[in-house]
């Protein structure tokens, strides 16, 4: 197992080097000047060469690159244009709302998901079933800012129960923070929910056709314990290895919804900087979902590789 | 005395239909695929008869009739500047599909390339491999919206957006298809026989990916779908006043209590669109999955 | 003991029902061995796993009766076969590897057929696992027992089967292809086991099997099917030395013997008919080199060719009565 750890984090380096290429790339593609931006609309030529020295934006490309990633390694993020701020500090300002939020939404997605996909497959083609799979069919094929926005008529408009925007820290008050998060985040894992019901269905359909179950049968095992013990551990495996795109797709989601509810998260800092023209910003923050991804993908597998016992006893 | 037995031949079965027949007909009977098909039918019929249903002015305004409710003269209400939303939601259909579909059909054309020579070119799989892992650790819509707003607001750049971001999952999954054909042994006995590898690609590794490739294609269209309306919504899609469903949405949501009727249509439209994809892919991929079972 | 009456059983397709076991019948002593032969789609473990009503409920049909000490199998209420299976009947299938469940251990997945029918705890099971694993000759059983069956080879893996299934010491054990997927020098070793289980525990065993040499030297009796029928229901010794049935007698002949000097081995000529496309008459009669005019006008039955002897071929019988 020790092995297997060192053997993922090596191969995350390339990765996690390339993606810091992919980042830096994708900005310079950006048309617009941000010295000219930043300078502001009074500016004369004079001020903005100057504002792009001070910015080093007029150095060669492949010089930016290696300042920047050489200041990477030493934790130095650069500094946001528009908010004049260390953006590793902006980022930490906003990461705690994006993590609840997005955790939330993980926590309601995982065991809903799950739940429904096992009773459409032990249901098989019973209304039980399409029942669960038409559900999980409207999750995937509505957008969620738009239910986003039917939600905020149905239950802050109309009802007053949630309220329709902004975050309250959880240290002010549980209560407060989590109804200002249910709606964003039920909102949000909508479309999770399907894909996962769906996906957790076809598993453990899959694994109900193995031989082992037929086995199971043979021995006089009870149809409830055929499942819950021998059908659905074997399922749980294969729905752990899809968690990683589950909670990709959510903080991509997340970005639309924290506009929505007016939460300041991640997803937010970034829109608002794409517009901007918040270089560093952007940089910093595509950079750290990708970093985030790629150690999310590798807990994955190490959680993956030590529940099949395949892997784990090799 | 005893006769000798003839034994059966071939010769004597029935004549088999040809596969893509057999293969026609089991979608048509199922009923995902069906129900999918009609949605997206009524919609692509719409849409493409938009000028012949409608007056052909998404954008003609109409002070007079500012927030007009839903009515027998105007279908869908109209918005805060007048226009005819169902007018707008018909228009919008053309760009919100033409946007899914090319955006699909282009991701899967990258990703057939990049799989198949991935899978081809051992030397080469590793490091397209990471490039690809490098993109996958982003959420597509991230990647998407940084791409798009690289390229400014256009519906080429939001095209070329969504298909980038879509092009590893269909690289991932075409190599996955190739790597099994390749193994196989009568790709060795092709190789043998002096088939150079360009013909070995095109005969037998390609048809074998296009079942997969073409479920994901309606996938990813109903993604893009989704995502267009997304990056529409955010103000990074195609500019206003050009009616896209995402746009349509973004400009009524300030009158989403007063006027509803602004933002429901599209939505609803949206919902339909990529349900009836869903629902073709799920078809396509229930009839076309286990027969990919490569005979051997 | 076991009595198998006029089995048919068929199975739902897109177009309709097909029939893939017609009216088989046959009956089993206690602590007899009966072996059962016959080409891929002949029906054999179409109907080993009738038995146990292992088929899936939804688009499976079956008529007949199975009767198992009085009681008709078919007919039983679920819950009452839940507790004949495992505990009176047991059952080992062909694929050791994919038969046995991956994520559990070896000692859980023998110890639950313990705690199922006889209510052992945990502990209590796992102690009697470990004494199974001794019964089938796995060595170091006690260090075993925690193992997880992909650190086991397909020989070892086929013997927790088979610890699996004596568990409770079933009065029927019904292998069904049990040797086909090892190697042969296994083959033997497991055979050699079932023979020594089958005395110590004083079960009947049913043995099923493509190959009729590894099912003649370990049955007494030996039923061959063709096309979900039977077609000969002989002792060992009698299929061995003097098969009726012309498809028997193929069989025998494909049996490639050390000492014979063969330039080419022998396979019967044709292929098994389609089970939606049977051909009319008798079954065999397309590949067969005795048959006549009559064999595929009409389906022929079967018949006492001599005591304990049956055989579904009129020409042959009428051959064989000539001959007396």
């Amino acid at each position: 197992m020790p092995k297997l750890i060192a053997f993922r984090i090596a191969q995350a380096i390339p990765v996690m080097f390339i993606v810091a290429v992919l980042t830096f790339l994708l900005m310079h593609l950006l048309p617009g000047d941000p010295a000219t931006i930043i300078a502001g609309d009074m500016a004369d030529q004079e001020a903005i060469e100057q504002v792009r020295r001070d910015l080093g934006l007029d150095q060669p490309v492949l010089v930016q690159l290696w300042l920047w990633i050489t200041n990477l390694v030493h934790g130095d993020f650069g500094r946001s244009l528009m908010l004049n701020q260390p953006v590793a500090e902006a980022v930490a300002e906003r990461l705690p709302v994006t993590l609840s939020l997005t955790l939330v939404a993980f926590a309601i997605t995982v065991p809903v998901g799950i739940f429904l996909g096992v009773i459409a497959a032990v249901w098989r083609d019973t209304w039980a079933d399409s029942a669960v799979m038409m559900l999980a069919l409207v999750g995937v094929s509505v957008p969620n800012f738009w239910i986003a926005i039917l939600s905020v008529i149905l239950f802050s408009v109309t009802l007053g129960w949630l309220p329709s925007a902004g975050y309250v820290p959880i240290s002010t008050s549980f209560w407060g923070w989590l109804s200002s998060l249910i709606q964003p985040a039920v909102v949000l894992a909508l479309f999770q929910i399907g894909y996962l019901a769906r996906m957790t269905r076809s598993a453990m359909l899959e694994v109900l056709d193995q031989d082992y179950i037929r086995t199971a049968r043979a021995k006089g095992v009870s149809p409830r314990v055929t499942i819950a013990k021998h059908a659905f551990r074997n399922t749980l495996m294969q729905v752990v290895t899809v968690s990683g795109y589950i909670f990709s797709l959510l903080i991509g989601g997340s970005v639309v919804i924290e506009q929505i509810f007016a939460l300041p998260g991640i997803g937010r800092l970034l829109v608002q900087a794409i517009m901007a023209r918040d270089y560093p910003v952007v940089q910093g923050t595509m950079l750290l979902l990708g970093f985030a991804f790629v150690f999310i993908n590798i807990v994955i597998d190490l959680i993956y590789a030590y529940v099949d016992p395949r892997v784990r006893y090799d | 005395m005893t006769d000798a037995a003839m034994p059966s031949s071939a010769a004597d079965d029935p004549p088999r239909p040809s596969r893509l027949r057999v293969l026609a007909r089991r979608l048509w009977r199922h009923r995902s695929f069906r129900l999918g098909a009609g949605i997206v039918a009524v919609i692509v019929i719409l849409a493409l008869a938009a000028p012949l249903i409608t007056n052909g002015q998404p954008n003609a305004m109409s002070l007079r009739n500012r927030f007009a409710p839903p009515s027998a003269e105007f279908w869908f209400g109209a918005d805060n500047f007048g226009r005819d939303i169902f007018t707008r939601v018909l228009y919008g259909a053309r760009i919100s599909l033409w946007i899914g579909f090319a955006s699909a059909v282009l991701a899967a054309a990258g990703g057939a390339l990049v799989g198949m020579a991935s899978a081809w070119f051992r030397r080469l799989d590793g490091v397209i491999m990471r490039i690809m892992d490098a993109l996958l650790a982003f959420p597509a819509i991230l990647l998407a919206i940084g791409i798009n707003a690289a390229l400014g607001p256009q519906v080429s750049s939001v095209i070329i957006a969504l298909a980038s971001a879509y092009v590893p999952r269909m690289a991932r999954i075409v190599r996955a298809a190739a790597l099994v054909i390749r193994e196989l042994d009568y790709v060795d006995a092709a190789r043998v026989s002096g088939a150079g590898a360009r013909r070995i690609i095109f005969r037998h590794i390609l048809p074998n990916c296009l079942a997969p490739l073409l479920v994901s294609v309606t996938f990813v269209f109903a993604y893009a779908i989704l995502a267009e309306a997304a990056l529409s919504f955010l103000g990074i899609g195609p500019p206003p006043p050009q009616p896209s469903w995402g746009n349509i949405i973004a400009e009524g949501r300030d009158y989403s209590v007063e006027a509803w009727w602004i933002m429901l249509f599209p939505g609803l439209a949206i919902s339909f669109a990529a349900l009836g994809m869903n629902l073709l892919g799920d078809g396509l991929r229930d009839v076309l999955d286990p027969r990919l079972k490569v005979e051997a | 003991m076991l009595d198998v009456q006029n089995l048919s059983v068929d199975f739902r397709v897109d177009s309709g029902w097909i029939r893939s076991v017609n009216g088989v019948s046959f009956s089993l002593a206690p602590k007899a061995s009966l072996g059962i032969v016959g080409e891929s789609g002949s029906g054999k473990s179409v109907t080993a796993l009738s038995i146990l009503r292992l088929h899936a409920q939804r688009t499976t049909r079956m008529s007949g009766a199975i009767r198992f000490d009085g009681d008709d199998l078919l007919r039983l209420p679920e819950r009452r076969l839940r507790e004949m299976r495992g505990r009176d009947i047991a059952m080992i299938f062909q694929d050791p590897m994919h038969s046995l469940n991956p994520v559990l251990t070896i000692g859980d997945q023998i110890g639950e057929t313990l705690r199922i029918h006889q209510g052992l705890d945990v502990a209590a099971a796992t102690r009697q696992a470990v004494d199974l694993l001794d019964m089938v000759r796995i060595p170091d059983a006690a260090r075993r027992i925690a193992d997880f069956p992909h650190q086991l080879s397909g020989g070892m893996r086929q013997r927790v089967m088979i610890a699996m299934a004596i568990a409770c010491r079933p009065r029927l054990l019904i292998a069904d292809e049990p040797t086909t997927a090892l190697d042969v020098t296994v083959q033997a070793q497991i055979l050699d086991l079932l023979r020594d289980l089958r005395e110590d525990i004083g079960m009947a065993v049913i043995l099923i099997s493509h190959d009729l040499g590894l099912v003649a030297e370990f049955a007494e009796r030996v039923l061959v099917m063709y096309a979900g029928e039977l077609v000969e229901d002989a002792p060992a010794r009698t299929i061995f030395e003097s098969p009726a049935h012309p498809y028997s007698e193929g069989l025998l002949r494909a049996i490639p013997s050390p000492d014979e000097d063969v330039h080419r081995l022998y396979a019967i000529p044709g292929r098994i008919p389609d089970p939606g496309n049977r051909p009319p008459g008798c079954n065999f009669a397309p590949r067969c080199e005795l048959a006549q005019p009559a064999c595929r006008a009409s389906e022929p039955a079967l018949e006492d060719v001599a005591p304990g002897h049956l055989v579904r071929c009129p020409v042959k019988l009428a051959a064989m009565e000539a001959a007396r």
